[in-house]
């Protein structure tokens, strides 16, 4: 665990004195400010105070945040050659996939901790649903941590950056959007197979406040698949022939 | 602490890197891996240091297999890869602090080591920069103080000095005499008089396997065995033909373009300087030069890798 947490510290210092952390957090701010406060279907023309409006734009966002974030952490270290400086140090490969994977996430957990004013000011303005808003948090960060996972296995399977970044985004579209298409054109047991492997439809029972254990299942899934497969690839020097 | 090396194997496909390889270093040997391009020098350093599995073969460190238990092996072992790939973007000190952390250095030792390595590699006046702010020579220094940081047992250095200026080479060879003292080193190079001003042993490894292994000396007596002197004598008579009629002296050649000077091979086993000087006293000839031919380095190199 001290090994893992030696690995986040050093990305996430990393991603701040790239200013990659500052250019997403305000990005990510920006949109959904926007979003929220002044244009569309904004907060004040839905006329209610809920974060819905907020956690539909970020559920978006994130989308494509996280690909950006995740594209350079292996493959770039593949590229440059100072994976081998790293995994020939005292840690294992799991160890640098985790320290990896935490550091991204706790990047995006900054980055949504500095929306908390928008749920004050909002629960100022009307009574608002608390269990949606923690039920909401609480699926965005695990939608982000299975966005991750895909970005950094993703990242393992190249040394271009650009590669690993679209590679990333095709891999989450399918959980992100096209299962959800797929599905509700198909009707029976394949039909609600496509269905429960759609982000959205898990995202949205969490964000009415519903935490369903078939949704935590679905999410830990990805997580750990992702983890896995990343781990697999780091090793695949091993066995590589 | 001791390596011991048995037959390690790499495949590439149908290719071997490392074709079944066994060696064996001593606590406080410091030995040279010399080899053309592609021989397979960094792909054994590479398995030993546990980047990568062998496909075939074991490597231990004092008993410990890199099967067994890769992580405390890691934690013994200081290395310096090959084209000295670094995080460019954090600056030295920071780099130095996070490899000290990985590597289980003790928190409350770390800003001592850190100074002590920043001393060492005369890293002094740049030590605020950021790395990608350094020249080739710098990098290579900090690649060389984040390897002995944690101060281990064992270095393993894939060519330590290339890039480096003519003075820079010489402190960094001291550096490495110097660690070879209580340390286990190897280094790899295709930089012959580098491998003999540094290394107690040499091993010369070629496609995959090592076709030498012993001191400096000892490969170019094996290269050649027989007495080779470069004679040049100043007096009258046919000095050529003197020279071929003594008892020890197996082919004598003219040099070109000089005016009586010889090259002399002995007979196998016996030599010639003294029957030579004898010979010039009771001519009266004038000895003006004799000195016996050492077999280079590069001659044995190229004889054995070609």
């Amino acid at each position: 665990m001290n090994k893992i947490w030696i690995i986040t510290k050093r990305e996430l210092s990393s991603f701040f004195d790239s200013l990659t952390a500052y250019v997403m957090i305000i990005l990510f701010l920006g949109l959904s400010g926007l979003f929220t406060w002044l244009v569309g279907s904004n907060v004040f023309l839905m006329n209610q105070a809920s974060m819905d409006v907020f956690f539909g734009i970020a559920f978006w966002s994130l989308f494509f945040f996280i690909p950006a974030l995740t594209m350079k952490m292996i493959a770039e270290e593949n590229r440059a050659g100072t994976i081998e400086l790293l995994i020939t140090k005292a840690v294992t490969d799991g160890q640098i996939v985790a320290g990896k994977f935490l550091a991204c996430l706790l990047l995006v957990i900054i980055a949504l901790v500095c929306t908390l004013p928008y749920y004050i000011t909002i629960s100022q303005l009307g009574n608002i649903d608390d269990g949606g808003v923690i039920g909401g948090y609480f699926g965005l960060i695990l939608l982000s941590a299975a966005y991750i996972s895909i970005g950094l296995f993703a990242s393992s399977l190249t040394t271009n950056q650009i590669v690993a970044f679209l590679l990333a985004l095709f891999i989450s579209v399918f959980f992100h959007l096209l299962f959800d298409v797929i599905g509700s054109t198909m009707t029976g047991a394949l039909g609600s197979i496509f269905t429960y492997l759609s982000t959205r439809s898990h995202f949205e029972s969490l964000s009415r406040g519903v935490v369903d254990s078939r949704d935590m299942v679905f999410f830990f899934s990805i997580i750990v698949l992702g983890l896995l497969l990343s781990q697999v690839m780091l090793s695949k020097r091993n066995w590589q022939s | 602490m001791a390596i011991h090396v048995d037959g390690l194997t790499k495949m590439y496909g149908e290719q071997k890197a490392v074709n079944d390889i066994s060696f064996e270093v001593k606590t406080g040997e410091v030995v040279g891996f010399l080899g053309p391009n592609g021989a397979g020098k960094s792909t054994t350093m590479k398995m030993i240091t546990c980047f990568m599995a062998p496909s075939n073969g074991d490597v231990s460190l004092d008993g410990i297999s890199i099967h067994k238990d890769p992580e405390s092996i890691k934690k013994k072992i200081g290395y310096l890869p090959e084209n000295n790939p670094l995080y460019m973007d954090m600056p030295i000190v920071d780099y130095l602090h996070f490899t000290a952390e990985l590597q289980g250095v003790e928190k409350s030792k770390i800003p001592a080591r850190i100074g002590e390595m920043i001393e060492k590699c005369g890293l002094d006046r740049e030590k605020h920069k950021n790395i990608n702010e350094l020249s080739k020579g710098y990098r290579q220094r900090v690649g060389l103080a984040q390897a002995m940081i944690h101060d281990p047992e064992v270095l393993v250095l894939d060519e330590p000095t290339t890039g480096l200026d003519p003075n820079q080479i010489v402190e960094i060879r001291k550096l490495i005499k110097d660690l070879g003292k209580q340390k286990t080193v190897i280094l790899s190079s295709h930089i012959l008089s580098e491998v003999e001003a540094t290394c107690d042993r040499i091993l010369i490894i070629n496609k995959g396997r090592i076709v030498a292994d012993g001191t400096a000396a000892s490969l170019r007596t094996q290269a050649q065995g027989q007495e080779l002197l470069t004679v040049s004598i100043d007096g009258k008579g046919d000095i050529e033909k003197e020279l071929r009629g003594l008892a020890s002296v197996e082919k004598v050649t003219g040099l070109e373009g000089k005016e009586n000077w010889f090259s002399v091979q002995s007979k196998p086993d016996s030599e010639s300087r003294k029957a030579i000087f004898d010979l010039c006293v009771k001519k009266k000839w004038y000895l003006t030069e004799l000195t016996g031919v050492e077999t280079r380095l590069e001659d044995v190199f190229r004889e054995l890798t070609n």
